[in-house]
């Protein structure tokens, strides 16, 4: 009896030790997700977007600025993108933007998550000069939870300090 | 799908020990360890396997040894003599004890102990005895629990060495919350989590669905306050370990992070992030009334609240780069206490008071530290490419953290290390562990 006690734990132990991605929460069924859909190679044949599609704003104009260490300025760079995807959402103004702010690895928790709430207003604050209302843009930081470059160095840590605006048609109203 | 989780939870939450009471027995001190900064040299300790009166109970006899075994000589202080050494065998707790042969081994200490079961309840004794004084240290203690339980008897057991030995108060019989990491580092599946001290009993609290971070307890151990991206953005939420049930700390669309209790457990301080710019507030949560604490321009947040409640400790860049600050929790002037090279981060106050642990980067280093609540007296612990978020055990001896290595297939591991720097060790988890936060001692 107390032997089966044991020999229960024992197998029990295995199991969370071998238990796939997620941790087992004991529920059964519900080990959602597992590794993101990473790795391949992928292939698309380049397109024409329409000049008026959220892939046009996202892939020709270009979705991300980039930001130097510790800082939230928007560089001339940025500013270039920016004021294209401002004049792209005053001409599309059925859709609204959610501007992620991100940082990279080499930083605190919370303060990475309040660096990249400071770009995401950074870049809210530039396209609202610009004319795109207040109320069709949202942010969200991300600090560094999300990195889009997982190397520990520079090349990968400049492309993770950035802000991508998200565009998705506005639900109603 | 929560009360499922829980059903075990509760389980455990309900356990009762029946201890004897233990009397701080009055002696003259040769089985002392006083913990000083300097090395010291670990106490050879006697420490027989647990004998049974049934052979069926060997097993768990030798495993509550074991857990015995690795908290007392996990602190560092004390070393096992082993048992092969051991010329007495006859060491049950009622049993008469041969100094000699102890003393023969150069023992310091002999811990002697037994084991039975009955109908799922296990019953442990225990007796603690100076060898060179050739007498009893302290009284035996009978521990009473469900076969279950059998780790945290053995945790107490160890606690009641180490507090006697030590003259601290004990801290093996704790838990710690804490962040548990799974596939790409691009793309992470964080579940809030909870295991023993030392690893054991790990089981996630989340599924993983939406992001978590940053998990604290509660004063009394009884709540998580921790952060979430449930609704899109993050918000902070309550989780009752008990019951299971879960409820927003906030209904607005502002981001809020970085929740910690005040330590009459009545309000909580955080951060909220309100067109773009980071400030700390507090939150009472009985009226869920909500009051700013700090108006900068500047990033203040990871705010620790002194465990007598008067002050603040948090973090700002309102200089430039991001430094340790403090305040008086109703109102006043910040006054900086960090002054070193590098910037300063997650400070968080010992249980004692006296100490601030904190996150410290300098030239592309991490550091975990403790600076004196005035800033003097800086120690640095630990260095790595990354260390962070450190959490202190409950009796303010030790502290936990998480190293990450660097990489695409680098993560987080959990570690500890005592307020001295000493003793670095990785605490095992089932997957990467990040974010730890140690309960208090648990009753």
């Amino acid at each position: 009896m107390k032997l089966k006690v044991m020999v229960s734990l024992v197998s029990l132990a295995a199991l969370v030790a071998c238990s796939g991605d997620v941790l087992d929460t004991g529920v059964a069924g519900n080990a959602s997700g597992g590794l993101g859909s990473g790795g391949g190679i992928g292939q698309a044949e380049l397109q024409n977007y329409e000049p008026d599609s959220p892939e046009y704003f996202t892939e020709l104009i270009g979705n991300t600025v980039y930001f130097e260490v510790d800082q939230s300025v928007i560089s001339e760079d940025s500013a270039a993108v920016l004021r294209q995807q401002a004049q792209w959402l005053n001409q599309n103004t059925e859709y609204s933007v959610l501007v992620e702010g991100h940082a990279d690895e080499q930083g605190t928790r919370e303060y990475n998550l309040a660096l990249g709430a400071r770009r995401a207003a950074a870049v809210k604050s530039f396209l609202t000069d610009l004319g795109v209302a207040d109320i069709r843009l949202a942010t969200v930081t991300y600090g560094k939870e999300r990195p889009v470059a997982v190397c520990s160095s520079e090349t990968c840590w400049s492309k993770n300090r950035r802000s991508v605006s998200v565009v998705e048609r506005e639900s109603g109203g | 799908m929560m009360a499922r989780i829980w059903t075990t939870v509760v389980l455990v939450a309900t356990l009762v020990f029946a201890a004897e009471h233990v009397r701080a027995q009055e002696q003259r001190v040769p089985l002392r360890i006083v913990i000083t900064e300097g090395v010291i040299e670990p106490m050879p300790i006697a420490l027989p396997t647990f004998s049974v009166g049934n052979p069926g109970d060997r097993e768990l006899a030798s495993r509550i040894t074991a857990v015995i075994v690795d908290d007392l000589t996990g602190t560092g202080l004390f070393r096992r003599i082993s048992p092969d050494a051991y010329l007495s065998s006859d060491t049950g707790a009622d049993s008469r004890i041969r100094f000699a042969d102890w003393r023969a081994i150069n023992a310091q200490a002999l811990i002697a102990g037994s084991v039975v079961t009955a109908n799922d309840v296990i019953e442990v004794n225990f007796r603690l005895f100076d060898v060179f004084a050739e007498s009893e240290f302290g009284k035996g203690v009978r521990f009473t629990s469900d076969v279950g339980s059998w780790r945290r008897v053995a945790h107490k057991i160890a606690d009641s060495i180490y507090q006697r030995i030590t003259g601290e108060l004990p801290y093996f019989d704790s838990q710690v919350a804490f962040i548990s990491e799974s596939g790409a580092k691009g793309n992470r599946i964080k579940q809030l989590a909870i295991m023993d001290y030392d690893g054991a009993n790990a089981r996630a609290l989340t599924d993983g669905t939406d992001i978590v971070l940053a998990p604290r307890f509660s004063p009394d151990g009884g709540l998580l306050i921790y952060t979430s991206y449930e609704t899109g953005t993050p918000s902070v939420y309550l989780l009752n370990l008990r019951t299971g049930a879960r409820q927003a700390v906030l209904q607005n669309p502002d981001m809020a992070f970085a929740p910690r209790f005040f330590p009459d457990g009545g309000k909580v301080v955080l951060s909220l992030t309100i067109d773009g710019n980071t400030d700390i507030f507090e939150v009472e949560l009985g009226s869920r009334k909500v009051r700013r604490l700090t108006s900068s321009a500047a990033i203040d947040t990871a705010p620790s609240v002194s465990p007598d409640g008067n002050w603040i400790a948090f973090e700002s860049d309102r200089s430039r780069r991001q430094q340790i600050y403090i305040m008086r929790a109703r109102d006043g002037e910040p006054r900086r206490i960090s002054f070193g090279e590098g910037r300063y981060g997650t400070p968080v106050w010992s249980p004692t008071g006296d100490y601030i642990a904190f996150t410290k980067q300098y030239r592309g280093r991490f550091h975990i530290g403790v600076m004196r609540a005035d800033g003097s007296d800086e120690r640095i612990l630990t260095a790595s490419f990354l260390d962070e978020g450190p959490t202190w055990s409950p009796n303010g001896r030790n502290l936990m953290f998480f190293r990450e290595e660097p990489g695409e297939l680098g993560g987080p591991s959990i570690y500890s290390v005592d307020v001295y720097g000493r003793n670095l060790r990785r605490i095992n988890t089932p997957q990467f562990g990040s974010d730890p936060s140690w309960s208090p001692i648990r009753r």
